[in-house]
């Protein structure tokens, strides 16, 4: 039996450039975290409001994103957008805007349920001791709202992680395609490195998403 | 746009279509399979099994999908396990799903208050008879809004099975976009391909989600 290719993942500087896709699979995340943690906070609070347009139009959005595949929405805004609109747009940034458009629906439906899941009375009683609205969101509504919404953020950023697989379809060199790059450059010399390198991809994504979901249930448990 | 192209791939699009929804029935199904006997394992506590059912739910929540299918598919072969692509499609999609429908399952069974079935119990139920018709019933019904959001979240997941040269909706319009570079019509056809297969599934399970919600306990 031949070797399954765990030399060929120490050879040269093989290990350190799938470290390398990972980075950019986990950098891609982490600035689409950001962003869809900014707007969904404006978007939830917006829903949590009494505006019936604005809720239905947020339904609609809401639905989409639930029923279109990620990948589906990478090809329409990495090919489909720039074909209409004639503009040039980088793999990465289509892919950031993809992730932004699912993170910030999911995280303003969180944000929303976490708001509407706090007591009215809450709202009363500050408002009776004489709080403006700003203030009862900021010392009263927020910091408890805020301690249900930290796992599940959590929780969103290792989905999000997991979903950055897919940004190999349109172009991206992460991790897959890294391991894909190894494996072909090494082909002749041994033919059996997919196993070693895809199992070692599929440990690294474990590795960096294990942690991260354990802490979102130890936190969950912790606050409920 | 251009239609008559758009009426040339409709029939490879519904072929897409058809193979798309039958590995995506069998790997719900077979997730459910794997989900239930995972969340009795756990919920029976039996030694062993347990802990491998633990570390084979942690395990598929935390990869992706896309690198799970290019395991089985590109690297088991490499140890002597050829699986055709449509096996491993329904393989993964199973085998997440299954981890996914554990934990739903699972944390459904535990929400269930100790109290519940303790008053069977005096009432004078069997141990089995206050699963049955106590904590199952309230069980299922909290479980099904997260059940039928994993249904969706599998069935979306196949858009992943291109990559493993099965030809189903991604795979068509990927080829089709590259022979013809009709972008616009294939991206159109792709999006109405995909909600004609996932809009009904959404819209029956709120229908269900809301007809169980009798079943609740309490207020």
């Amino acid at each position: 039996m031949q070797s399954l290719g765990l030399d060929v993942l120490f050879k040269g500087k093989n290990f350190v450039r799938l470290l390398g896709g990972l980075w950019v699979a986990v950098r891609i995340s982490l600035i689409s975290v950001a962003i869809s943690i900014a707007l969904g906070l404006i978007m939830g609070m917006l829903m949590a409001g009494k505006n019936r347009v604005l809720k239905a139009m947020f339904r609609v959005y809401l639905e989409i994103v639930r029923i279109m595949p990620q990948m589906v929405l990478l090809f329409v805004v990495y090919f489909g957008t720039t074909r209409v609109f004639g503009w040039n747009l980088s793999p990465e940034a289509s892919a950031i805007i993809v992730f932004s458009f699912w993170g910030v629906a999911e995280m303003g439906d969180l944000v929303r349920g976490a708001l509407v899941s706090i007591p009215r009375i809450q709202y009363e009683s500050a408002e009776a001791l004489g709080l403006t609205t700003a203030q009862v969101y900021l010392y009263v509504i927020l910091p408890q709202t805020f301690r249900r919404l930290v796992p599940l953020s959590i929780n969103l950023i290792t989905r999000m992680i997991k979903t950055t697989s897919l940004v190999m379809m349109i172009g991206i060199v992460e991790v897959l395609k890294v391991a894909q790059q190894i494996i072909e450059a090494n082909r002749r010399t041994s033919p059996n490195a997919a196993f070693g390198v895809f199992a070692t991809v599929f440990l690294l994504y474990f590795l960096i998403c294990w942690p991260i979901s354990r802490l979102a249930g130890y936190l969950e448990k912790r606050w409920a | 746009m251009d239609f008559e192209a758009m009426r040339e791939y409709l029939p490879l699009f519904k072929d897409a279509l058809a193979l798309t929804v039958r590995i995506g029935w069998q790997g719900v199904l077979l997730a459910f399979l794997i989900g239930i006997a995972c969340a009795i394992i756990q919920h029976m506590r039996l030694p062993v099994l347990r802990t491998v059912a633990a570390v084979y739910i942690e395990l598929f929540r935390n990869t992706p999908l896309l690198v799970q299918l290019f395991f089985l598919y590109f690297a088991l072969p490499k140890i002597g396990l050829r699986i055709s692509a449509e096996l491993c499609g329904v393989l993964g999609l199973g085998l997440l799903g299954g981890a996914y429908m554990a934990e739903t399952i699972r944390s459904g069974l535990e929400s269930i208050a100790p109290i519940q079935s303790e008053s069977a119990q005096s009432l004078g139920m069997t141990g089995m008879q206050a699963f049955r018709y106590v904590i199952l019933p309230q069980a299922v019904s909290r479980s099904v809004p997260g059940l039928i959001a994993n249904v969706i979240f599998l069935l979306k997941e196949t858009s992943v099975f291109s990559t493993v040269s099965l030809m189903d909706l991604m795979f068509t319009a990927k080829d089709l976009i590259g022979m013809y570079a009709k972008t616009m019509e294939c991206l159109t056809l792709l999006v109405v391909f995909y909600l004609i297969m996932l809009l009904p599934v959404s819209v029956l399970g709120s229908l269900v989600e809301r007809r169980l919600r009798h079943a609740e306990f309490g207020p």
